[in-house]
Parts: C-alpha cells; sequence; structure tokens
C-alpha cells in the first residue's frame, strides 16, 4: 500500500505537470481550471483544519469565503472608480494590490469566524451545524440586501488585482501564485497537525473532558482552529473573486459550503491532502461529465455516496489505507 | 501543611445524591489512599477535586479555593489526574498523548520514558494499539506531563497482570521517593496500598467514615467498611 507522503508528492506534482504541459501546447483554459481546482483546494484545506481536526463540521464556511470575496471587490472597486472606502474617521482608498487584499480578506475572515464561533462553539453536533448554516444565510441575505455593493447582481471588476513583479492576467502567472499560497498553506497546516496545539485539538476532539483534566480548554482550542480555519477559507474566496474579476451573493450560499465540504469529504477528512484530491476531483468532473450531461451533479452524488459507504478516509483513505499514518 | 484539604463535599447526578459531605486532607509530599467497596463514592470524589463534577461544600488545592474553578484551570493548578479505564488519546500516538498534555515544569517526554521504558519502545505506536498496561503507563505518563503537584490514581491497577500492577505499583513508590510528589490512590489491593500509603481515608455510601494513618488501619475496620 502506497504511503500517505509518497501519495502527497504525486498529488503536487500533477498540480505541476498539468499547468506546464498546458503552458507549453497553449491552453490557457486547461491553467484556468487548474486554478480553480486550487483556490477551491485552499478553501477546503481551511474547512479541514476546523472539520478534520477539530471535529467541527460547519455548514457556514461560505460566510469567509465569501468575506474573503467581497473584500477583494469591495477594495478593488473603489480603486476602480477612484472613490473613497470611508472618509471619516481617516481617508481610507480602495486597492488593487493583492498582498493588501488579502491581508483584509484574513482579518475580516478571521474576526467573523471570531464571532461566530463564540456564539456557535456553545452548540454541538446538528446544533452547530445549523448555527452554522443560520450564519451562512444571515450573511446571504444581507449581501442580496447590499445594493451599495451589486446586490444580487454582484460586484464586476474590471482588471484583475495586481501582485508586485507578477503580470497576473497571464494566466500561469495567476496559477503560480495561487499554488505557491496553498503550498504555503499545506505546510504551515502540516506543522500545526503535528504542533502541540494541533495534538491537543486533536485530542480535543476525541473526549474533550479528558482534555480539560491536562489543563487544556478545548473550547479555546476549537475557537483557535474555527479562526485559523475561516482565515485560510476567506483567503481563497479573495483568490476566486480575482480569478473570476467578480463577486456575487452566491460565494455566501449554503450550496457553497456544501461544495466546500464535499471537496473533504471525497479527499479525505483530517487528510493533509484530501482537500486538494476532492477540489481537484470536482473541478475535474464539472468540467468533463458537465460537457456531457446538465445533470453531471447526479454522477458526483454517486461518487461522494460511494465514498461515504465504502470508503470513510476518502480517496486518500482509499489508497493509504484508513489510519493517518504517525512517523 | 496541606496541599489538598475537602471540607463537606457534597454532590449528586441529577436528583441521586452520591456524596454527603466528603472530608480529605492531603499534606505536601504525602501519599493517601482513598478507599471503599464498589459505588461508595471514590470516584466520585475524584471528579469534585478535579472540578469535573459541581459540588457544594470547600475544596482547597495549595491554599486557593477551588470549589468553582473549571476543570482545566484546576488542572493547571497542578492536579494530575490518570483516570479510570485509562482513556488515552486512541488517535494519537505515545509521543503525541505525551506533547499534548505537556505544561512546563520537570517532567518531560525523556523524564516519562526513563520512568516506563515501554513507551520509548512504543513511541510511534497508536495509544489504540497498546496492551492495557502500557496504555496504562501512558496514562500515568501524560498526567506526569502537566507538572502536576498532586497526582491522583483512579484504580490505577484495575485489570492488568500481576506483573504489570507490581511495575505500577513500584513506579508509585519511586515517585514518592524521588519526587515527593503528593499521591491519592484509589485501589482494592489492601496490600498493596499498606506498603505505600502514609494514610487512608475510608468512604461507605458517599460519606467519610474514617480517616487517619494507614497503619492505624486495623483488621476490624477493613472487614467492616472494604469487606477485606
Amino acid at each position: 500500500m502506497i504511503r500517505e507522503h509518497q501519495l502527497n508528492k504525486i498529488i503536487l506534482s500533477i498540480f505541476l505537470i498539468i499547468p506546464l504541459w498546458a503552458f507549453v501546447t497553449d491552453e490557457p483554459f486547461t491553467i484556468t481550471l487548474m486554478t480553480r481546482a486550487t483556490v477551491f483546494a485552499l478553501a477546503a484545506v481551511g474547512l479541514n483544519i476546523a472539520l478534520g481536526l477539530g471535529g467541527l463540521v460547519s455548514l457556514g464556511h461560505a460566510v469567509f469565503f465569501g468575506i474573503g470575496g467581497y473584500s477583494m471587490g469591495i477594495l478593488a472597486c473603489h480603486a476602480q472608480t477612484y472613490t473613497p472606502l470611508m472618509e471619516w474617521p481617516m481617508l481610507v482608498s480602495g486597492s488593487k494590490s493583492m498582498p493588501l487584499i488579502w491581508i483584509n480578506a484574513v482579518i475580516m475572515s478571521a474576526l467573523a469566524a471570531l464571532l461566530i464561533g463564540i456564539l456557535s462553539l456553545r452548540t454541538s453536533g446538528v446544533y452547530f451545524i445549523m448555527i452554522t448554516l443560520a450564519f451562512g444565510q444571515m450573511f446571504f441575505f444581507f449581501s442580496i440586501s447590499w445594493s451599495a455593493y451589486g446586490g444580487e447582481d454582484g460586484l464586476s471588476i474590471y482588471i484583475r488585482n495586481e501582485f508586485p513583479g507578477l503580470n497576473t492576467l497571464v494566466p500561469i502567472q495567476y496559477y503560480a501564485l495561487c499554488l505557491a499560497l496553498l503550498c504555503t498553506v499545506l505546510w504551515i497546516n502540516s506543522r500545526l497537525i503535528n504542533s502541540p496545539f494541533g495534538l491537543a485539538l486533536n485530542a480535543a476532539r476525541q473526549v474533550p473532558e479528558r482534555v480539560e483534566t491536562v489543563g487544556l480548554n478545548p473550547m479555546r482550542l476549537k475557537l483557535a482552529a474555527f479562526i485559523i480555519s475561516g482565515a485560510v477559507t476567506g483567503l481563497a474566496g479573495a483568490l476566486f473573486a480575482d480569478l473570476n474579476r467578480f463577486v456575487s451573493p452566491t460565494m455566501f450560499s449554503w450550496q457553497t459550503s456544501g461544495e466546500i465540504m464535499v471537496f473533504v469529504i471525497i479527499g479525505g477528512v483530517g487528510r493533509l491532502f484530501g482537500p486538494v484530491v476532492g477540489a481537484l476531483m470536482f473541478v475535474a468532473l464539472e468540467h468533463w461529465l458537465g460537457g456531457l450531461s446538465d445533470f453531471w451533479h447526479i454522477y458526483l452524488g454517486i461518487l461522494l455516496l460511494g465514498i461515504v459507504l465504502f470508503g470513510r478516509g476518502g480517496l486518500i483513505g482509499m489508497i493509504c489505507g484508513e489510519a493517518r499514518q504517525h512517523e | 501543611m496541606s496541599l489538598l484539604q475537602l471540607s463537606e463535599v457534597s454532590t449528586s447526578y441529577g436528583a441521586s445524591q452520591a456524596l454527603f459531605g466528603v472530608n480529605l486532607d492531603i499534606a505536601q509530599g504525602q501519599v493517601a489512599a482513598l478507599m471503599g467497596r464498589n459505588g461508595m463514592g471514590k470516584s466520585t470524589t475524584v471528579k469534585c477535586i478535579c472540578r469535573m463534577l459541581p459540588s457544594s461544600g470547600q475544596i482547597v488545592f495549595d491554599g486557593q479555593d477551588i470549589t468553582h474553578l473549571p476543570s482545566h484551570l484546576a488542572a493547571r493548578l497542578g492536579i494530575g489526574l490518570v483516570p479510570e479505564g485509562r482513556r488515552c488519546f486512541k488517535d494519537l500516538s505515545v509521543y503525541e498523548n505525551l506533547v499534548a498534555a505537556q505544561q512546563s515544569g520537570l517532567w518531560n517526554f525523556a523524564k516519562v520514558v526513563d520512568l516506563f521504558p515501554r513507551l520509548g519502545e512504543r513511541k510511534s505506536q497508536l495509544a489504540a494499539s497498546l496492551s492495557g498496561g502500557e496504555q496504562q503507563m501512558l496514562s500515568i505518563g501524560r498526567a506526569l506531563m502537566t507538572n502536576p503537584r498532586l497526582l491522583i490514581l483512579d484504580e490505577a491497577t484495575e485489570g492488568l497482570a500481576p506483573l504489570i500492577r507490581q511495575e505500577i505499583w513500584s513506579v508509585i513508590s519511586k515517585l514518592k521517593e524521588d519526587t515527593g510528589l503528593s499521591i491519592l490512590v484509589i485501589d482494592k489491593s489492601l496490600k498493596e496500598l499498606r506498603s505505600v500509603c502514609d494514610k487512608a481515608v475510608v468512604l461507605e455510601r458517599g460519606r467519610t467514615v474514617w480517616g487517619g494513618q494507614m497503619k492505624d488501619l486495623n483488621q476490624d475496620i477493613a472487614e467492616k467498611y472494604l469487606g477485606v
């Protein structure tokens, strides 16, 4: 049986080889598809921190994805119309700088995760799912009624934002940027999983009352995980908005939350590269099966059903075995 | 000086009262036994000390009233628990179980391995795959990693092979002699308790019915309250 870290290397090489092949053969659409998979993977890596490590089944992660998207949309919109974002108590203007937009997206998503987490982590199980879903719907309907930023029609950004030293309009360059961010977050995540914090969080997921007897506060551990998770998903939202140069309330919808969760489940909950495999599989199915039939979601449903029933560790679990490997 | 003092501690599970004013006193460096037959309130008393159950009365640890403190803060003050049934974090390896619980202080992974060399050999193995004895060693090691000043062992030798039980008892003796750690032991082996403990408290139907030096625990009391 192939070891998980070997499989991870193979997955990573797919994310390098396909876009390079597409670049050489001049297939920009394939690069865009891979960028879409990379951004979805990043969003799912964020959810996997809460779901896989902390055992928090959040059906409201679209909130953070949407906040990231609107962070980009609002800042870029004000920059392209040369109107200030606010004039009081100080003058704040929009921005076309990706690093600034990312920082803003991460901070705003983390703050939202802090507030949502404080309230929703008082509950567990089905109540936690419902309360996170309720927050998602709250943000969704708010964005629909937010006419200043497009309301139901969303917000278009004419030119992709800028990153120092790169031409982000060139698909391969924007893809490289997204992949670099995904790899950085995966590296941080791998460190996090094996850190005392990650181990304590894992223990809190298993037996919360016993974690307390070793001096750890499970509520605080889960809140920290939820905040980190929200921040990562928020970053993905900003990248997704920049990829499409468009943000809309759909980013906040419960379907988006569901899709992010599907990526994690397909790849393997709690597996480092599980969300990456899940997102890649989703984009591939969406592209190939979507070309064959408008009802391609049926096939996705069958795949999901098969994995949930017969492969509890997701695709990674089916290849490497169910248990997480300790080395 | 008292490290832990329980005064008139009572608690209940819903409508059913389990403790009726338990009194207990453990001095710094002392090893005490909490004794009684099954269902007399020993583990419930431990849950109250570790703040896993709300209680009335007063629980003072190192001069601080901890009666209403949350469980994790009581542990941070220095109350280390080896729970009944081991309860290791089964999806974590031996090393990860220990690191997850680590607080700053004297105890670290190397010191725990010195005490239980077998844990060093099983470092990367999942806790779920360990034998009962090894899981118990891990559970004790995990409690020590919190650098406690009071170690509570709740039925630490229950269901273990005689050789492993002997190893656990010798570790308790070693901890007493080498570290001066205060220890509260709950166990049914009177013979071993006599050899290790300085004092004993006997519970009967949720009440303290006897307390004193272990050497004063005579056969009459043992027969009457412990059934041995």
